[in-house]
Order: C-alpha cells, then sequence, then structure tokens
C-alpha cells in the first residue's frame, strides 16, 4: 500500500470510559481504501464500542478520528453518515411496514415533498447490480429474510455513498449460502476501493475475508496483523488471551447422578428456524456442566426447552428419568429446576412490581405463601422477602418500591435469592454474571459453586471462556445448535482449541492440529463414550432436511 | 444562551403527583370546556353552576347522580379488570347490552312470581350473556392473537342491533304506541328501589364487587396472576402463568360484570327493555376505569364524579337549552386531558438553561 495515500480512517488513542471501566484504552485503528480490516474480540472487547465512537453514537473522551487525512469530530451519527460511514448494525433498523426503496431515502436531507420513485428504484437497481445484492426494491422490508433484509442494510449505507462501511457482526444471522454471497459483495465493494472494517468472532469467516486483523481484548488492542501469515490457533489464543481473571475452583469431589437428561432435542427459535439440532446430554448432581458457545447457536432454546418455556419438535427432556413431553414451566420448577434467565428485567423479573412480588413470582401458589386456595399471605412473603434480601445481600431502598430502581447486580442477586433459597435439584442459569461489575461476578459464581457442593446439578451456559474454565466440571461446546463435544476434563483443553470448537471446527480437526503442534495428547480419553455425543444421531439429521426444504430463499 | 427542555424517566412516582396529575388534567378540561361553553352563547360559570346544583344541590340532585353511578362503577370494573391484564375490553357497552337482553329473555321464558328467583334467574342470565360476549373476544385474542380492541367494539355493534332486533321485532310491546320496548315486567322481575328515589338494589351490588375486586387484586392469586401478565407477560410464562386461561377467564368475568350492569339498569330504572337503555355506560366507563387509576375503590368515587358530570349535563340541556352533544364533548376532553398528563407521571420534565459546548469540544 502506497504510504502517500491517506487511510480512509485513521482512529488515534481511542479511550472511551463508562462509569470509570475503560471500554476502549488508546486504542488504534486505521481503514485504507480498499481494504477489509477485522476486529476480532470476545463479547465485551469493546468492538462495539470503538465503531460506536466512529459512528458518531459515542464520543470519545480521549483521542481523535481523521477521515481521509482530516481531522474530524462526530457530533452526531448523522456527521458520520455525511463523512461518508456506513454502519451496518447487527439489528438492521429498517422499518418493516415500508418497502425497501422508501427505506432507502428514509431520513435523507433535502427530500423533495413527492418522491421521485423512478429514480429512486433505477439507483437502487444500479447499485444492487454493481455489487451482486440482488433484491426487489418495491417488496416490504417485512416480506424479506433476514438475508435480505441485511442486503438492504448494506444498500443502504451505499446509497448514501458510504466510502466506510462497519459490518457489525454480519454472519451471525445468515446461513452458509448467504454468507458466500456476503462476501461476494465484499469483495467487490474493496475492489471499488472502500474500506470495510468486519466485525466477527468466527475465525475462519474472518481468515476468509479480510486483509488486516486487529484483535481486542478487555478494551486494549492486542496488535494488528496481515491475515496472510496467521494461524487460526494464533489469531484463537490472542483473543481469549491467557491470564485467568478468576482462580479456578476446585472441582467437584464426586459426581452425583444423573438428574436432568436431554435426549435428540430438537428446538424451533423465534423464527421458526431449527435452532437446536438433536442435542443429547445429561446433567449429574454435585457438578457443573458448562456449555460454551457463541451467542444465538441455540443455547437459549435449549434452556427455554430444558424448562418447559419452549416446546420442542422432538425428542424430551427426562427429570429423573421421567419424560416430561414439553410439561409446563411449572410442572419443571415443582420437580426443582430452577432456572435463571439471561434476560433479567424482560423475563426473570417484572420491573413494575416490588420486591416481594418478585420474590414470590414462582412460588405464589405454594405454602407458606398461599392461603388456602385463593389467597397469598402477604405477610409471609414480606417475612421471607426481608430474610431473602439480607442473606443474599441485596441493597435497596424498601422492599415496597418497584424494583426498576435497583442495579444489575442487586436485580441479579435478587433473581439468585428466588431461585436458589429453595435448594433446588437442578439450576439452568444463561449468562448469569454478564453485565454485572466484579464484585457481583464473584458473588454470583461463588453462590453458584455453593449450590454445586451442596448437590445440586448446575448448568451454566456462558460465552464468556474464562468463567466456564473457571467453574466447570464438564464442558460442552455447542455451535449452530449441535454440539461440538463435551469433555470430563476442561482444564486440560486449551482455550485456542475451545475458541476453534466454538467457532465451528470438528473436533476431529482440532485434535489433528494439536498432534501437528507436538501438544500432548489431551490427558484421558476426550470422546468418553458415555458422555460424549458428536451429535450425529438420526435425528439431528431429520432436523438439518427439513429446515434445508423450508421456506429460505438461497439465492447465489 | 436560551432554555433547553428535558425529559426524563421517573423512577419513582410520588403520591402527591398521582392525585394532583389527573385532578390537574380534569381541571385543564373544564377550562378548556368553558371557553367552548363561551363559544355557545353560555356563560360558563352560570352553565357550572346549574350542573352543579342539578347534581349535587338537593337530594333529587344527589340521588340522580347515584343512579348514574352504578352502572358506571359496575362496568367500570368490569373494564379495570381487563385493563389490569392489559387486555383492552372496550366492549361494555356490547356485553350490557346481552346482559339486558338475556335477563328479558330469561322474564318471558322463564318468569318466576318470586323476586329473589327471579333477580338470581336474571343476574345469571346477564352474567352469563355478558360473560360470553367478553369470553368469545378473549379467546380470539388468546389463540390467534386477534385484536381485542376491534373485536369487542365490533361486538358491541351487534349487541346493541341484537337488542333493537327484540326491541322492534318479536318482543315489541303492542300497546306501546310504536315505541321500541318490551311491555313492562311484572313486579317480581324489577329491582327494589329506596329512599323514594330511584336509587335502585344495583348500588348495593356496586359496592359489593368493588370491595370484591379490591380484594380480588391486593390479596388473591388469580388477582396477582392478572398483574403479572399486565405488568410483564414473559415473566408471567416464566412463573407459569397461563395466558390462554387468563385471557378467556378476565374477559368472561369482565363481561360478566358488565352484563350484570345492563341488567340492573334494565331491571333497575326502566322496568323493561328498550331500545337504547344504555347511553354509552359502557365507554364512559373506560373513562372511569382510567381515572381511577384502575383502583377499584378509587373507581366508585369516580364513578359518582361522572355520574354528577352526567346529571349536570342533563340539567344544563333545560335549563341552559344546549345540546346534548356539548356535555359529550367535554367528558372527551377529560378522558382526553387525562390520558395526555399521564406522560407526566411516567416523565420528568425540566428546563434547563442550556449552556454552550465547553471550549474543548468546539476545537
Amino acid at each position: 500500500m502506497a504510504a502517500e495515500i491517506p487511510p480512509l480512517v485513521f482512529m488515534r488513542g481511542i479511550t472511551k470510559r463508562f462509569l470509570g471501566v475503560k471500554a476502549n484504552d488508546a486504542i488504534d485503528f486505521d481503514v485504507r481504501p480498499g481494504e477489509v480490516h477485522t476486529l476480532l474480540g470476545e463479547n465485551g472487547a469493546g468492538k462495539s464500542t470503538l465503531m460506536n465512537v466512529l459512528c458518531g453514537l459515542y464520543k470519545p473522551d480521549g483521542g481523535e478520528i481523521e477521515i481521509e487525512g482530516e481531522l474530524r469530530r462526530f457530533r452526531t451519527p448523522r456527521d458520520a453518515i455525511a463523512a461518508g460511514i456506513g454502519m451496518v448494525h447487527q439489528h438492521f433498523m429498517l422499518v418493516p411496514a415500508q418497502t425497501v426503496w422508501e427505506n432507502m431515502v428514509l431520513g435523507l436531507d433535502a427530500l423533495p415533498q413527492v418522491l421521485p420513485r423512478k429514480d429512486i428504484v433505477r439507483r437502487i437497481e444500479e447499485i444492487s447490480e454493481r455489487y451482486a445484492l440482488r433484491v426487489d426494491p418495491l417488496a416490504p422490508v417485512w416480506q424479506l429474510s433476514i438475508g435480505e433484509q441485511q442486503r438492504v442494510a448494506i444498500l443502504k449505507a451505499l446509497y448514501r455513498q458510504a466510502r466506510i462501511l462497519v459490518l457489525d457482526e454480519p454472519t451471525a444471522v445468515l446461513i452458509p449460502q448467504e454468507i458466500q454471497s456476503l462476501f461476494a459483495t465484499i469483495r467487490q465493494m474493496r475492489g471499488e476501493g472502500h474500506g470495510i472494517v468486519f466485525i466477527s468472532h468466527k475465525l475462519d469467516e474472518v481468515l476468509a475475508v479480510s486483509d488486516r486483523i486487529s484483535i481486542l481484548r478487555k478494551g486494549k488492542k492486542i496488535g494488528t496483523f496481515a491475515a496472510v501469515g496467521v494461524t487460526k490457533e494464533k489469531l484463537a489464543e490472542m483473543m481469549v488471551g491467557r491470564q485467568v481473571f478468576f482462580n479456578g475452583a476446585p472441582p467437584t469431589t464426586e459426581r452425583g447422578p444423573v438428574f436432568l437428561a436431554v435426549r435428540d432435542l430438537v428446538v424451533r427459535g423465534e423464527r421458526g428456524n431449527i435452532a437446536v439440532q438433536g442435542v443429547s446430554l445429561e446433567l449429574r448432581q454435585k457438578e457443573i456442566f458448562g456449555l460454551a458457545g457463541v451467542a444465538g447457536n441455540g443455547q437459549l432454546e435449549l434452556c427455554e426447552a430444558m424448562v418447559g418455556l419452549r416446546g420442542s419438535e422432538s425428542g424430551d427432556v427426562l427429570v429423573q428419568g421421567r419424560e416430561m413431553g414439553n410439561a409446563s414451566p411449572r410442572a419443571f420448577l415443582d420437580r426443582g429446576v430452577a432456572y435463571i434467565p439471561e434476560d433479567r428485567k424482560g423475563t426473570g423479573l417484572v420491573p413494575s412490581m416490588n420486591i416481594r412480588e418478585n420474590v414470590v413470582l414462582r412460588k405464589y401458589w405454594k405454602k407458606p405463601f398461599a392461603r388456602g386456595r385463593w389467597f397469598i399471605d402477604w405477610e409471609v412473603a414480606a417475612g421471607h422477602t426481608g430474610r431473602l434480601v439480607e442473606r443474599f445481600g441485596v441493597i435497596t431502598p424498601g422492599l415496597g418500591i418497584p424494583i426498576r430502581a435497583l442495579s444489575g447486580g442487586n436485580l441479579q442477586k435478587l433473581m439468585l435469592a428466588r431461585e436458589l433459597s429453595d435448594n433446588p435439584k437442578a439450576i439452568i442459569a444463561v449468562q448469569p454474571t454478564w453485565g454485572l461489575d466484579v464484585g457481583a461476578t464473584e458473588y454470583v459464581r461463588e453462590r453458584l459453586l455453593e449450590q454445586r457442593d451442596r448437590g445440586a446439578a448446575v448448568f451454566l451456559v456462558s460465552e464468556d471462556l474464562e468463567e466456564l474454565l473457571a467453574l466447570s466440571d464438564r464442558l460442552a461446546v455447542i455451535h449452530q445448535g449441535r454440539i461440538m463435544g463435551i469433555t470430563k476434563n476442561p482444564r486440560a483443553l486449551s482455550e485456542e482449541d475451545l475458541g476453534l470448537l466454538m467457532a465451528g471446527t470438528s473436533l476431529e480437526d482440532v485434535l489433528r492440529g494439536r498432534e501437528e503442534r507436538g501438544d500432548a495428547p489431551l490427558p484421558g480419553p476426550l470422546r468418553d463414550p458415555g458422555t460424549f455425543f458428536a451429535g450425529d444421531g438420526a435425528a439431528q439429521k431429520k432436523a438439518f432436511r427439513a429446515e434445508g426444504g423450508e421456506g429460505r430463499t438461497p439465492w447465489a | 444562551m436560551g432554555l433547553r427542555v428535558v425529559t426524563e424517566k421517573r423512577v419513582r412516582v410520588p403520591v402527591w403527583l398521582e392525585v394532583l396529575v389527573p385532578v390537574g388534567a380534569v381541571m385543564g378540561a373544564l377550562i378548556a370546556g368553558a371557553v367552548l361553553l363561551a363559544l355557545l352563547g353560555v356563560s360558563p360559570l352560570a352553565a357550572y353552576a346549574a350542573m352543579l346544583r342539578g347534581s349535587l344541590g338537593d337530594w333529587y340532585g344527589i340521588s340522580e347522580t347515584l343512579v348514574k353511578a352504578v352502572p358506571l362503577t359496575l362496568a367500570g370494573l368490569a373494564v379495570a379488570l381487563s385493563f389490569r391484564m392489559q387486555v383492552w375490553n372496550i366492549g361494555a357497552e356490547g356485553q350490557l347490552y346481552m346482559g339486558a337482553l338475556a335477563a328479558a329473555a330469561a322474564v318471558r321464558f322463564a318468569f318466576v312470581d318470586n323476586s329473589l328467583v327471579m333477580f338470581c334467574l336474571m343476574a345469571g342470565a346477564a352474567a352469563l350473556a355478558g360473560g360470553t360476549w367478553g369470553a368469545f373476544a378473549g379467546y380470539l385474542k388468546a389463540r390467534w392473537n386477534v385484536n381485542e380492541i376491534i373485536t369487542t367494539l365490533m361486538l358491541n355493534y351487534i349487541a346493541i342491533h341484537a337488542v333493537d332486533y327484540f326491541v322492534y321485532g318479536p318482543w315489541k310491546d303492542p300497546a306501546s304506541l310504536g315505541f321500541p320496548m318490551t311491555a313492562s315486567f311484572p313486579a317480581a322481575a324489577r329491582l327494589p328501589q329506596f329512599f323514594d328515589s330511584r336509587v335502585h338494589l344495583g348500588i348495593f351490588f356496586a359496592v359489593v364487587f368493588a370491595v370484591l375486586f379490591h380484594i380480588v387484586f391486593r390479596w388473591t392469586k388469580w388477582g396477582f396472576e392478572v398483574r403479572v401478565i399486565g405488568a410483564n407477560p414473559k415473566a408471567a410464562q416464566y412463573a407459569g402463568i397461563n395466558f390462554l386461561r387468563n385471557a378467556v377467564l378476565v374477559m368472561f368475568v369482565s363481561g360478566a360484570v358488565a352484563g350484570f350492569s345492563g341488567m340492573c339498569e334494565m331491571a333497575g330504572l326502566q322496568g323493561r327493555l328498550q331500545h337504547g337503555f344504555s347511553p354509552g355506560y359502557g365507554y364512559t366507563a373506560i373513562i372511569v376505569a382510567w381515572l381511577a387509576r384502575l383502583n377499584p375503590l378509587a373507581l366508585m368515587g369516580v364513578a359518582f364524579l361522572l355520574g354528577a358530570l352526567l346529571v349536570g349535563g342533563d340539567t344544563l340541556q333545560v335549563v341552559m337549552r344546549l345540546p346534548l352533544s356539548s356535555i359529550q364533548v367535554l367528558q372527551g376532553l377529560i378522558l382526553f386531558a387525562v390520558l395526555g398528563a399521564e406522560y407526566f407521571l411516567t416523565y420528568r420534565v425540566r428546563f434547563i438553561r442550556s449552556v454552550p459546548d465547553s471550549p474543548k469540544e468546539v476545537d
């Protein structure tokens, strides 16, 4: 790259703090014309913050941004758009009820009173022709598939003559064929001299499409590397890092009997897609079973099916050997299955109700809270709440105020108090430390370990590998609704191996990689016939076929 | 330098504000109404004074206000129940008509010459008919996500016209000189009236139901379930609360209470089923429920005040020769103001002096 051509974007020493936490710490980042520069990092590494600074949503606390060699300061996203920055968010920010062409001009300055539809449509067609972004300009957005909506979002940026395109995890929502076409579009844009920022944590994709790769970890940049000459293993290691924030807890001393089992479970997601494709696993008492995976790979659907919140297509969940057959959430609760959902305010709690009411939310029908057939004894509830608040250290201005006033950490404590106080036999916990500060995080982890030692079967779903490696007695990796592997000895696995599994590399390839590198063979059998399911059962194949035959229109 | 308006979401709503905002809204609406009255060429002060005298000035006025407060309380409780669950039953009017229709059918086809038996028969028929009318919309909502606002509203027209069919057609009293009404009910099919006025037995049930609803919301499992669904449907599912069952049940009870109020109105006042016997109580009930912030006990007071407004409106019609619609405009203004004022309970509005950006940001 010739040195005299200034980069399209040059972000220098960007620092952004949130309540004292440095989300971005003096990060340098540049994008040259005609290149794809990938931002790689785990959730919370600071990728989104950096890009939100670039597109004018956040004002940085330090550092500066140059666009084509000129110092710029963005006050609003509008300034960034005017400077040629186009952001394609994970959620596309389109108006579903409007057509593609209407979405295209929405928010543009100086629109004429009567929209020149023909001109707009012609321009859309020109652009989509050039970049292989096929879409019908007259179709309403709600009729489009997710892949098509993404194309509209990209078109929208190009329509605004963006020279720099930021694609925030664009492949997370796509099926493989759509990913290939997206890459074709990206290459075309690169060929036209655009600069593209690609955000992802799927290593195969990153290597396939990038020219350069910058790795962020905990708000700091680890380095920038040319994509040629860097390996997946190296990237995984740098992305995940070596420092362990939480010292590994002692593993369980003895494994108990199987309490909850999942057998060939197939579950549909919100959009009717097959989200869980034939998963089998067994949770034993006195152990923490970790589930690693990139968000949106079926974890949520799996957990909801495991607690009765979501029906399954086929397969079953067994509690103490008893088939539940899509029983109600209350049936699971009555058998001692507690659930700590990821979405605290949306699912786990009622923000407009007070602490007392939230504490009895999942037990008001049982003694001692129920008084007779019809009534709730709020005095008993208040006494119980008072004791829990004290025991779990929930800080609150009062028991009678709506809990929306509580902080995230206190909300989580409140939910733990409710779910754990009845000594459940199984605990399904999804991202229980998400968004919590260090103290609260440690608190939650300690409670989970305590429950395990007490004899509960704990199922811990997380995107935080450090957390999983520190807590899990067994660990499974999920990718696209399939279990990639289950190990009885998570601490023997390296984080980079796990990263590869999470990115969809098959276990065989991971093991071969270790062999080639000359790493020591894994201690103990990783592939334990009793606990390991490659997920290649008949149910899974059936499910996959069913999905292939479904409405989604693959396009090439 | 200038003033900048900043709005922020309130964390807590102080109690005084919860009272002040609706009272202020009503005052604002009355002031706006005064402008309208002035435009009609009437002195607003004289008009309001006449309304006050007519509705609360003497025992007759108060008794008439109570008479109107009864259906408003009952129908208001009906809609408040469904609103608590965030199911928008706009169909109290239709449920009220269906209740009256069924009760009239009971009088016609199952008459027993005993007031107690007859009352039970009429009440049962009215509750069942109104409840079914409501539960139908509730089932459509829960099962197929059909918008209940549309269905309940449409069902109103069907119910009102169904009543018209009978009072204009097969049930019309031949001796009614062409008026669309059934024959007068026998004494056993009428509710007793008290205090030498038109105040009838319905007032007792209005109070009983209000207290009952208060207990249900406050102390029962079912009331808690309804409130949880209304506040966060996903959390309700998480708590194992069955939405379908509750949507149907709530709409049934809501419709049953509205149907019961229709029966009381018919058997307590007119003593016969007639065309247009409810001047839109089912709709005014929505205003009542909102003004009372869905609180059953507060609802009685609000129903009394709106009853006074209706009686005052009648007085205005007679004394000032103003059209009935002017009173309806006033009612509309009040609802509009109260709903609009809701904003000030959710948000806090502050005026702050805007300061030019600090030099660091300008450079």
